[in-house]
C-alpha cells in the first residue's frame, strides 16, 4: 500500500521515526524544528507512546537516556543552540552504549545566531560534540523523502551498534513541503533483543547502565572496545552519491540541501562542456573518505560547497592528502549558495 | 529441670529468633563511604523496604553523581547512572515507559539541589509516579568538601573558609518545601539518620514513599538528613549531635505533605 504526502521535512522525519517504531519522544520547542516536536506529540498521542515536552533540552535528551536505558525506541530533536545543551547527554549515551535517534535542523550560529539554514554544525556532529573519545554515527538527508527513509533507518542501526545516530538536516529541509512516498511495506524496522536494557532483574543478574569506570585500567578497556565498535562501524555504514565521476575533472564535494544546488550546478557545467561531477556525502561519520580518495586518483580538483565557513572540507582534504587542489566555496550565517554562484565557482576552476 | 541437656536442635531453633539480617537487595560487599557517613545507613533503608514490599525483580533505580556514583555496586537490582542533575529526568522517562516498574532515584544535595534543581522541579510538577531519596549532608562530598546550596549559614567548607555567608552565597535550600507548594507531589518528607530512633522514623518514611508510588498515588520524595564527618570536620558521634542540635532546627523533621 503506497500513499503520497506533501509534508514539510520536519513532519517526514517524524513520520519515519514512528514508522520505525519509535515509541518515546522529548523535546524543546525552537526554531527551525518546531514542526517535529508539534507532529511527534499528534503521532505519540496516536500510537499510546510517550511524548513529553522537556522544561529543557538537557532534560529531553536525558530523558532519551532513560527511556534508551529502558529498552524503547527513543528519539529527540532540535536545533543548533539546543544541540550544543544536549552535547553532555549525547556524551554519556555513547558512553553508555544506548541506542536513540537525535534530529539537529541546523540554523545559523554562533550563539543565538538567527534561524535561517545553515551547515556550521558538522564539526559538533562528527567531531565528538561532547567530552570524551566518542563517535555519533551522523546522516545528511537533502530532501523530506529522505529524512523520512533516513530516520527511519537510523533506528535499526542505533539498535544494531548500541550507539546514537544523529540526523543532520538544517531550517530548510525541516521547513521545505516536499512529496513523501510512502510504500507501507518498504518500512518493516528490525526487532533487535536487548538483554541490557532495564526492565527489573526478574529472572536474570542485575543490568547496570552506565558509563563511568573508575577501577585501574576499566575505562581504557572501555574506551578500546568503544573504538573497536566505531572501526566496524566505518568499514560497514559508509553512504554517498556520485555522479559522473568517471571522467571529471572537477568534483564537486556537497551534503545535505545545498548538494542539491551544486548538483544543479554540476549538470550545467557538463552542459557546457566541462567535466564536473558530484560526490554527496550521506554519511558525515562515518566520512566517505575513501571514496573521495579513490576520485582523488583521476580528478585534478575538488570544489566544496557548504553553508558555512568550510568545516567538511577539512574532511575532503584529509581524504585527497594533497593529492589534488581543493578549494572552497560558503555562505554563513543563513546564506545559502546559489546555483550560480556555484556554477561560476566551476567554471573558474576548469 | 529435669532436662538439662537441651541441645535438641529444633529446641535450639525455637529459641532463635532472626532479628536482623542483611536485606537481600543489599549486595554483601564493602562499601566505601567513609566512617559515620549516612549513606550506607540510606542504602541499607531502601533495600529493607525494598525487600519488603518484594519488588527488588521490579525496582529499577537511578544512581546520581556524588558520593552515591557507584551505588550499584551495593544495589542487587537495576540500576542506571545519570548525568550530574538529570536524574530525575532519566527517572521520568524510565518510569513513563514501563509504568509497572518500581522507580526511584537516589540523589545527593549537589545533585538534587544545585545542578539539578530544574529537573526535580518539573519531575515533580508533572506529577512522576516515582520516588525520590534525597540525601542531605549539607556538602559536595565526593569532590572534598565544598559548599552546597543546603550548606548552612556560618558553615564552614573548603569553598567558604570563613563560613558561608549569606550575602555572597545566599541562603540554604529548602527545596521540599519548596516542592510542597506544587501539586504534583503527593507525598513529602524529612527525616534523618543521626539516632536510632530517627533511622527507624527514615524507614517509615522510605516505606511510605515506595507505597505511594506502589499506589500510583505520584511523586514521594523524602530527604534524610545525613551526616558527613569528614568534610564536617568532626566524630561520627559529634556529626550525628550536629543534626539533632543544629541541622534540624533549620531542616525540621517531619511530614511536610501527605495524602
Amino acid at each position: 500500500m503506497s500513499r503520497k504526502i506533501l509534508m514539510c521535512g520536519n513532519e517526514a522525519c517524524g513520520e519515519g521515526a514512528i514508522l520505525a517504531g519509535c515509541k518515546f519522544y522529548a523535546g524543546y520547542p525552537i526554531t527551525p524544528q518546531n514542526e517535529l516536536i508539534a507532529y511527534m506529540g499528534k503521532r505519540m498521542s496516536e500510537i499510546n507512546g510517550v511524548f513529553i515536552q522537556a522544561e529543557s533540552e538537557l532534560a529531553a535528551i536525558n530523558m532519551v537516556f532513560g527511556a534508551a536505558a529502558a529498552g524503547e525506541r527513543a528519539m529527540t530533536s532540535s536545533s543548533s543552540p539546543g544541540v550544543s545543551l544536549k552535547q553532555e547527554g549525547i556524551s554519556y549515551i555513547a558512553g553508555a552504549e544506548l541506542p536513540c535517534v537525535i534530529v539537529n535542523m541546523q540554523r545559523g550560529g554562533p550563539g543565538l545566531g538567527n534561524i535561517a539554514p545553515a551547515q556550521s554544525d558538522y564539526f559538533q556532529s562528527v567531531k565528538g560534540g561532547g567530552h570524551g573519545d566518542y563517535k555519533v554515527i551522523v546522516f545528511a538527508p537533502s530532501s523530506a523523502q529522505e529524512l523520512l527513509d533516513y530516520t527511519f533507518m537510523a533506528f535499526d542501526i542505533a539498535d544494531k551498534y548500541r550507539n546514537p545516530v544523529l540526523i543532520l538536516g538544517d531550517g530548510l529541509l525541516g521547513q521545505m513541503m516536499e512529496p513523501v512516498t510512502i510504500i507501507k511495506e518498504n518500512y518493516k524496522p528490525e526487532i533487535i533483543e536487548k538483554p541490557w536494557a532495564l526492565t527489573g532483574c526478574k529472572g536474570r543478574k542485575p543490568n547496570i547502565v552506565r558509563s563511568f569506570f573508575l577501577g585501574e585500567g576499566a575505562l581504557e578497556e572501555h574506551n578500546k572496545r568503544l573504538q573497536e565498535k566505531y572501526k566496524t562501524i566505518a568499514s560497514s555504514e559508509v553512504r554517498a552519491q556520485t555522479f559522473n565521476l568517471k571522467d571529471s575533472e572537477i568534483i564537486v564535494v556537497a551534503y545535505g540541501s545545498v548538494a542539491r544546488t551544486a548538483k544543479a550546478a554540476m549538470e550545467q557545467a557538463r552542459a557546457k562542456g566541462i567535466k564536473a561531477g558530484l560526490i554527496r556525502p550521506i554519511s558525515l561519520w562515518p566520512f566517505p573518505s575513501k571514496i573521495i580518495k579513490d576520485a582523488s586518483a583521476k580528478a585534478k580538483k575538488f570544489l566544496v560547497i557548504e553553508m558555512s565557513s568550510g568545516q567538511m572540507v577539512e574532511d575532503v582534504m584529509l581524504a585527497v592528502n594533497g593529492k589534488s587542489e581543493v578549494d572552497f566555496y560558503g555562505r554563513m550565517g543563513g546564506g545559502i549558495p546559489t546555483e550560480e554562484e556555484v556554477l561560476a565557482r566551476i567554471e573558474a576552476l576548469a | 529441670m529435669k532436662k538439662k541437656n537441651i541441645t535438641k536442635k529444633a529446641e535450639v531453633k525455637a529459641e532463635e529468633k532472626l532479628v536482623l539480617s542483611r536485606p537481600a537487595s543489599l549486595r554483601d560487599v564493602e562499601m566505601h563511604y567513609c566512617a559515620g557517613c549516612g549513606h550506607s545507613i540510606v542504602h541499607r533503608l531502601v533495600c529493607e523496604v525494598i525487600d519488603e514490599f518484594k519488588i527488588r525483580e521490579r525496582v529499577i533505580g537511578i544512581a546520581p553523581v556524588g558520593c552515591a556514583v557507584i551505588a550499584y555496586e551495593y544495589w542487587d537490582f537495576d540500576v542506571s547512572e545519570a548525568a550530574h542533575g538529570r536524574t530525575p529526568a532519566v527517572a521520568t522517562a524510565i518510569k513513563r515507559v514501563r509504568p509497572d516498574n518500581i522507580v526511584f532515584t537516589y540523589q545527593g544535595d549537589g545533585d538534587l539541589a544545585a545542578i539539578g534543581t530544574a529537573e526535580i522541579i518539573h519531575a515533580a510538577n508533572r506529577g512522576e509516579n516515582i520516588t525520590v531519596i534525597f540525601v542531605n549532608n549539607g556538602v559536595y562530598g565526593m569532590t572534598g568538601g565544598q559548599m552546597a546550596p543546603t550548606t548552612l549559614a556560618g558553615q564552614k567548607t573548603s569553598t567558604s573558609l570563613a563560613g558561608r555567608s549569606l550575602r555572597n552565597d545566599g541562603y540554604p535550600l529548602k527545596i521540599l518545601e519548596m516542592l510542597a507548594v506544587l501539586p504534583g507531589t503527593r507525598y513529602l518528607e524529612r527525616v534523618s539518620v543521626h539516632s536510632a530512633q530517627e533511622i527507624f522514623r527514615a524507614k517509615r518514611a522510605i516505606s511510605k514513599a515506595f507505597k505511594t508510588q506502589i499506589e500510583n498515588k505520584g511523586f514521594s520524595m523524602v530527604e534524610v538528613l545525613a551526616m558527613c564527618p569528614t568534610y564536617w570536620g568532626m566524630a561520627p558521634v559529634q556529626a550525628a549531635d550536629r543534626i539533632k542540635n543544629d541541622v534540624s532546627l533549620f531542616y525540621p523533621i517531619g511530614v511536610v505533605k501527605a495524602y
